[in-house]
């Protein structure tokens, strides 16, 4: 496990630690989150972005944040795993891409995008991945309902006559 | 002078000989999204063998083809690719819609999935399942060929009288509902009312 | 929505006069599912593929947020359709670590098996329709045939022959017998004839090596790059396996090893395949074996878990039980955390990450799909080789499209 402390005072931060069952985290704020990304990765042996998805915060009783964004890191060498999670907030969610730390992160950075509508910024290719193109909302933030707001019958009907 | 008929000459209707060809070489055009794809493939392989039905002959282009199965869930962003596959296919075609998803929209009652083709595009078929057994397609297979003997006709005057939709509007009265209470959470941005009347769209391919 | 393909090189570039552009699917038999490349061609030479998904996006995660944890399982199934029970099993792994219970040794073994099966299945379905869509049928008809029998045999235990909702929070929904245990020895002992034959038809077959052997290479550092696993990581010289490197269920008791090779290219992702083939037998034939006695379900006296239906009908604790779990205000306690659990899937790590708020249902539960991470480097893969050799990178790198919209 990489030194909190050491970590903390490097970048000169409040830097907090848990643990769930085998879960080791650590909530990292969002300014310095690409400097330990990076630190993690290239200090700390951490090679591999296992995952990175986000969390809408809205309905949660007692939440600060709007939405945190989760990194899910993986140590190669030793098989350590550490999770990294950092607060994002509207009304402008933005974060750096860790795009050109792990390129895996591409599509992951753009499925946020798509369905929580955080931005990364330097990301070269940030469009739209699942959805549309021209939908204008953000399905998985828990203001949005689960059966949509109509768009998915919003198309013409062929008869059998007509075609 | 009464002339005879030889022996390897049989006569019958126009319609019924078309019918009888046509419903013995139904050609599928597997549309296959998701599961139900597998269960269709597995229906073609080596157990079951749909080549006993004239109906092995999957072609991959919708110009070659004259049964559409539509397989597994379509989405909004496949329904317009759905619709001109439907378009491209030549007359006389029929569909079946393979599995709950593509009837009715099945278990994924959610924002991306329609709630059944049949509201977008005819069907003649629906087999119901999650996913259907190969068994059942089977027996939509021998139904459609009895639905085709029954009903065909060579110019198709079948088709021509099925001038409305067979299914459910896309914006029932329930659908509408829903979207009416979701405004009350939304900031802003999708204009329900001209949705409802499918005038102006998210999206729109005809 | 558009259906023109965007166009991926700048407007005024010269190389536009004899680069031209080719839209493979949404609707392709060697995509088996749905899914979109737009392909910048010279000649045959594919210069640059531009993947769109999302045709098959139908809302899991936004489901999972308002299903139980049981009811859940149903919609899992559903994500990787070629290996339904090994979706189950993972996100049961991960509830099960979120609520901490501990499986029944029985049901540990039992699931194991299980997870064996589908890892077969997943490997037959997509070594048959890779040697299908390189234009060996032959392959393809007798994997499809012991398809069958795994059918067979999960039908047998759950009821259902494909999507089967077997597991629960804390167990599985009913026993397995004797029938059951026979049907699969049967299999395990019939198995490596076919094997045999197909391992006899394609692996030396010279037009099936000539298509695949030097084909979407990927070197050990992009693979990790790139976020790969299962398979196509070991394909590629990564030693790493979720099954022996972070145990779980009976792994840690059974006898087996890991595949690995380091040719990185598609022949290389075939070899390991066929190979894990027979590691999983190994794994079945042990455990299948050994499967201990004992309940398959943690006690009742755990207020989480499901009561058997016979005590549900006949006694008034089980029905209490039933109620308890099943009715949307009653439930256990969950407790407010995170958790992610990965197991190894057919395909890859799959992993969720969930998020308990108090209540029996996630408030986030997120994938972590593996044909989605596979794909988004499709376009390295492809680059520079010839239109024909599409298919056979596709193939190889499994990629099940509602696993990969979700």
């Amino acid at each position: 496990m990489p030194d909190i402390a050491a970590l903390q005072a490097r970048f000169s931060t409040e830097i907090t630690e848990s643990a769930f069952r085998d879960n080791h985290r650590i909530d990292v704020p969002a300014p310095v989150v690409f400097d330990v990304l990076s630190s993690l990765k290239n200090d700390h042996g951490f090679n591999m972005l296992v995952d990175l998805t986000a969390v809408d915060w809205l309905e949660y009783d007692g939440a600060v944040d709007r939405f945190s964004v989760v990194y899910l890191l993986l140590n190669m060498g030793s098989g350590e795993r550490l999770i990294v999670r950092t607060p994002v907030n509207l009304p402008n969610p933005a974060l750096p891409s860790v795009y050109s730390l792990w390129r895996g992160a591409d599509w992951m950075e753009r499925e946020v995008f798509d369905m929580f509508g955080i931005v990364f910024m330097g990301h070269p290719d940030l469009r739209r991945i699942l959805m549309p193109e021209e939908f204008d909302a953000f399905p998985l933030r828990k203001d949005y309902p689960l059966k949509g707001r109509g768009e998915r019958h919003n198309f013409p009907v062929i008869t059998r006559s007509g075609s | 002078m009464a002339v005879g008929l030889p022996e390897n000459i049989f006569i019958t209707r126009l319609d019924a000989a078309a019918n009888w060809a046509r419903s013995n070489s139904l050609w599928p055009m597997p549309f296959a999204t998701a599961c139900c794809g597998i269960e269709l493939m597995a229906t073609a392989a080596s157990r079951h063998d749909l080549a006993r039905f004239g109906a092995e002959v999957m072609r991959f282009s919708p110009r070659q083809c004259d049964l559409l199965i539509v397989a597994g869930r379509v989405v909004m962003k496949m329904l317009p690719v759905l619709q001109r596959i439907w378009l491209q296919m030549p007359e006389p075609k029929w569909c079946i819609s393979m599995g709950a998803c593509a009837c009715s929209g099945g278990v994924f009652d959610t924002y991306a999935v329609v709630q059944g083709v049949d509201r977008f595009i005819p069907v003649d078929m629906y087999v119901p399942g999650c996913p259907p057994r190969p068994e059942q397609l089977l027996q939509a297979v021998m139904d459609m060929q009895a639905k085709v003997r029954r009903t065909g006709t060579i110019m198709g005057r079948e088709f021509n009288i099925r001038d409305t939709p067979a299914g459910p509007s896309p914006f029932d009265r329930e659908e509408r509902h829903r979207i009416e209470d979701a405004q009350f959470v939304q900031l802003g941005g999708f204009d329900a009312s001209a949705a409802a009347t499918g005038r102006k769209g998210v999206s729109s391919n005809a | 929505m558009p259906l023109t393909p965007v166009d991926t090189t700048p407007t005024d570039s010269p190389d536009r006069e004899y680069v031209w552009t080719l839209n493979f699917g949404p609707q392709h038999p060697a995509t088996h599912t749905t899914l979109r490349l737009v392909l910048t061609l010279d000649g045959e030479k594919v210069l640059n593929a531009v993947p769109y998904i999302g045709y098959l996006h139908s809302g899991f995660e936004k489901l999972g947020e308002h299903l139980d944890f049981n009811q859940y399982v149903t919609i899992v199934d559903r994500m990787n359709y070629l290996s339904p029970l090994a979706n189950e099993i993972a996100w049961h792994h991960s509830v099960e670590k979120l609520l901490g219970i501990e499986l029944t040794p029985r049901c540990r073994y039992l699931r194991t098996i299980l997870a064996e099966l589908m890892r077969m299945h997943d490997h037959l379905l997509n070594l048959g329709t890779t040697a299908l869509d390189l234009g060996g049928f032959t392959a393809f008809l007798y994997f499809f045939q012991q398809r069958e029998h795994i059918y067979d045999i999960v039908e047998l235990a759950s009821g259902q022959r494909f999507h089967t909702s077997y597991t629960r929070v804390g167990g599985v929904l009913f026993d397995v017998n004797m029938d059951w245990v026979n049907r699969v020895r049967k299999f395990v002992r019939e198995f490596p004839k076919v094997y045999e034959e197909v391992d006899r038809l394609l692996t030396k077959n010279r037009i099936f090596v000539d298509r695949t052997k030097g084909i979407g290479y990927l070197s050990r550092e992009d693979a990790i790059n790139f976020s790969a696993a299962g398979p196509v990581a070991r394909a590629s010289g990564i030693e790493r396996d979720l099954r022996r490197d972070e145990p779980y269920l009976a792994y840690a008791d059974l006898d087996f090893d890991v595949v690995c090779s380091r040719g990185g290219d598609c022949y290389a992702r075939y070899l390991v395949r066929m190979q894990e083939l027979l590691e999983s037998l190994k794994i079945i034939e042990q455990a299948v074996e050994n499967i201990p006695g004992g309940s398959v379900n943690i006690g009742v006296e755990s207020d989480m878990v499901l009561p058997a239906k016979p005590a549900v009908y006949r006694s008034i604790e089980g029905l209490i039980q039933h109620f308890e779990v099943i009715m949307p205000n009653r439930g256990y306690p969950v407790p407010r955390e995170q958790v992610y659990a990965a197991t190894e899937s057919p395909n890859g790590e799959l992993g969720f990450y969930i998020v308990g708020n108090a209540e029996t249902r996630a408030y986030r539960a997120r994938t972590r799909p593996p044909s989605f991470i596979h794909f988004s480097m499709f376009p390295h893969l492809i680059r520079n080789h010839q239109l024909s050799d599409v298919v056979a990178v596709l193939g190889s790198i499994n990629i099940i499209a509602a696993e990969l919209d979700r």
